[in-house]
């Protein structure tokens, strides 16, 4: 297993093409289902934040969970029980990076589940997929 | 259509400020979107003869079935009676607004009525806020109207923000509109039609999502777009050196205009070409949404303060090569700072760029001829001095005496008003773009309804002429330039980036349209452009155009281009065959 992570911000040019390439995993176009966000540093004359789940090895999400629908991934990250999660939106607060998003269809999080799809759609190679890197922390 | 969202136009009366949503599947259906639904919609909502500086006059911006689903579907259709040439006023741009109208959930806003007190619109949710923009007018940067809009409003990443600086609040007839920062709706005034509505600015916000008729094969057809806009070196120049890449094509093959188009060639020019800024000036790249290819260059100009040379200011400024041309070959602006400057200046007080320099450039002319008085202008223009080029340019926005305010109505007012119309560079009421290649790109310019070299590029034919040493008859030239007219009203109601053009070939795009649920053949693409362009050529003759009273610049005559001196019978004839044929061509 594997997880997303970001190489190098000043590469991207806030094309947001990994925004609808994460969209596209559910066959819609669009935007509504994206893990993935991508937003000027404070007008595009700075340069872009990359927001996306970094697949921490012990997750603030989880930890607030009152359902235990979110659980660890093997490689970093979290997985989300559809069945279990009551939409409670705990994980989005915990979150430090801001990096859940959010279902309005569904009332539940949106997830990164580390596919690639967004590290396949980047020209600038700002992204990249890489074995967890396990810092114990 | 697979997706009804589209089929959704958001009416916004400013006058009562009040908004609700017609739904126009017809439309859609029929005319795809962007320049199709938006010329419907302007000769719909625009009545005859309206003023394009009274409330009548209608903002329709329209996107298409391709944009948020497909890439370099990246554009916005801004359409409105044009303060400069009294009739077709279309403009388009990138940035995220197409992405963001799209998926906000509507096809086309069109904007009605006038504010008694500035506003500025904040869209999204289903819901229209008028917000109390006064604090906002008369602002003198239009960087930081944005700075403060996007503090105050919510949804960074997933919003445009389109808004006028100074010149659009004073009426200048080519105020640009800037959507987020660096993208325009650059020609043809529309800055000058939201400044009468007292319009400082919209903000439109949305993140849905759009039905496709079949997810896998929707994936598929992404994938091949994808690849070939990735993959294909039609990109590279877009991507390496930008648009910026023609200076050195056009000044080696002595077709960049120079010094008001006295000249098409300068040793100099190397100075200010796209190698030269890529080396020493670019800061940045980046994109529009849903655009893997980044053209837009962005130089970084470092300046030290007068007062404390121990204070600096780095200012990022987009350049492109119309801007290169308009605001330095034609000036004779061979300082790439001081150019950067210039260009600056017009972002700030938010002008068309092209418009501008050619505004300049004759004014330059005319005094230098004695036409107009140093009285009149308050100061000696001549070719080359930026610092007085910036005033000028603060001047044609603060209009302080009747040279100012002729110089804001465009070349063609102000030509036709001191004299020196031999050398004033407009078509149809419209400045001149930057390209002196030849017959092909002048009949473009004539008969081309927006005036642009954008309308059918002919500027491309006289290149491939002058390649292989061939050149292209008049009729015949008529028919490829016509033809490409045509195909560009499909593309540009998609809303395709004309830098893709090569990618999205008839096939492809009927493909792409397939997966969501338009079933269309290529004869019928073809006949929906023809009709298209129709439209807005009727609406062109119904508001007075006539292109038997098209005037042709002298300039352009005396001037050689790399294919020889241009002839106005044969220009005069390549108009009658264009117009003839573009307004007869209809559905059937």
């Amino acid at each position: 297993m594997s997880r997303i992570s970001v190489r190098d911000t000043n590469l991207c040019v806030g094309c947001q093409c990994c925004m609808f390439a994460c969209a596209r995993r559910f066959g819609e176009a669009g935007l509504e289902r994206s893990a993935i966000s991508i937003r000027s540093a404070g007008g595009v004359e700075r340069g872009f934040i990359v927001v996306v789940c970094r697949g921490c090895s012990n997750p603030p999400c989880m930890k607030v969970c009152p359902t235990d629908a979110l659980k660890a991934r093997a490689c970093g990250g979290v997985i989300l029980d559809q069945k279990n999660c009551i939409g409670c939106g705990n994980c989005v607060d915990a979150c430090t990076l801001g990096a859940i998003f959010w279902d309005d269809e569904k009332n539940k999080p949106l997830i990164c589940v580390h596919c690639g799809m967004c590290v396949e759609h980047c020209a600038y190679d700002v992204l990249k997929i890489e074995p967890r890197r396990d810092d114990g922390i | 259509m697979a997706d009804d969202s589209l089929s959704r136009v958001l009416y916004v009366d400013l006058t009562n400020h009040r908004f609700w949503i017609d739904d126009r599947p017809d439309l859609f259906e029929k005319y795809l979107g962007g320049s199709g639904v938006a010329a419907n919609l302007l000769l719909q909502e625009c009545p005859k003869s309206a003023d394009p500086l009274g409330p009548e006059n209608p903002i329709i911006f329209a996107v298409g079935p391709l944009n948020g689903v497909y890439p370099l579907a990246s554009k916005t259709v801004a359409m409105f009676k044009s303060p400069l040439t009294g009739n077709l006023g279309e403009s388009h741009a990138g940035g995220r607004s197409s992405t963001a109208i799209r998926l906000a959930g509507y096809g086309a806003i069109v904007v009605k009525g006038a504010s008694a007190t500035p506003v500025y619109l904040s869209i999204q949710d289903g819901n229209v806020g008028f917000r109390i923009a006064s604090a906002l007018w008369g602002m003198g940067n239009s960087y930081t109207v944005g700075r403060v809009i996007r503090e105050r409003e919510a949804g960074s990443g997933l919003r445009t923000m389109m808004r006028i600086g100074r010149a659009g609040e004073k009426l200048v007839s080519y105020a640009s509109v800037i959507t987020e920062t660096y993208r325009h709706f650059g020609r043809l005034g529309l800055g000058a039609v939201f400044g009468s509505k007292r319009l400082k600015a919209i903000v439109v916000t949305g993140n849905r999502s759009i039905r496709v008729k079949d997810p896998k094969e929707y994936r598929e057809v992404y994938r091949e777009i994808f690849e070939s806009l990735t993959r294909s070196s039609a990109m590279k120049k877009y991507h390496e050196l930008g648009t910026a890449m023609n200076v050195n094509v056009l000044n080696e093959s002595r077709s960049l205009p120079t010094r008001n188009l006295q000249k098409t060639f300068s040793e100099r020019a190397e100075n200010i070409s796209g190698e030269s800024y890529s080396v020493n000036y670019l800061g940045r790249r980046i994109a529009c949404s849903h655009c893997p290819v980044s053209c837009i260059h962005l130089a970084t100009l470092r300046e030290s303060y007068t007062s404390d040379p121990f204070f600096f200011k780095t200012s990022m400024i987009s350049y492109d090569y119309e801007l290169i041309y308009a605001l330095g070959s034609l000036l004779e602006v061979f300082s790439p700072s001081g150019l950067l400057k210039l260009m600056d200046e017009v972002e700030i007080q938010g002008m068309d760029a092209i418009s501008t320099g050619v505004t300049l450039a004759w004014a330059t002319e005319a005094q230098e001829k004695g036409f107009i008085s140093e009285g009149e202008i308050g100061l000696k223009l001549s070719w080359g001095d930026v610092e007085n080029y910036l005033k000028a340019i603060r001047m044609i926005v603060e209009q302080p005496n009747d040279f100012y305010q002729s110089l804001a109505k465009g070349v063609d007012y102000a030509s036709s008003k001191y004299d020196g119309r031999d050398f004033a560079l407009t078509f149809g009421g419209n400045e001149m773009p930057g390209y002196h290649t030849g017959p092909a790109a002048h009949i473009g310019y004539l008969t081309g309804a927006r005036h642009s070299h954008l309308d059918n590029a002919g500027y491309s034919l006289d290149q491939k002429a002058l390649t292989s040493k061939k050149p292209i008859q008049v009729e015949e030239m008529v028919d490829l330039l016509l033809a490409e007219e045509q195909w560009r009203q499909v593309l540009s109601s998609l809303v395709i980036c004309f830098f893709a053009r090569g990618n999205y070939t008839p096939e492809v795009v009927l493909k792409a349209l397939s997966t969501v649920g338009y079933d269309l053949d290529q004869e019928g693409l073809r006949m929906i452009g023809q009709e298209i362009l129709k439209f807005k050529n009727e609406f062109k003759v119904r508001e007075g155009f006539r292109h038997r009273s098209l005037q042709i610049p002298k300039r352009i005559l005396q001037t050689p281009t790399p294919l020889g001196n241009l002839s106005e019978d044969m220009l005069r004839k390549g108009v009658e065959l264009y117009l003839t044929k573009a307004l007869a061509t209809a559905r059937t």
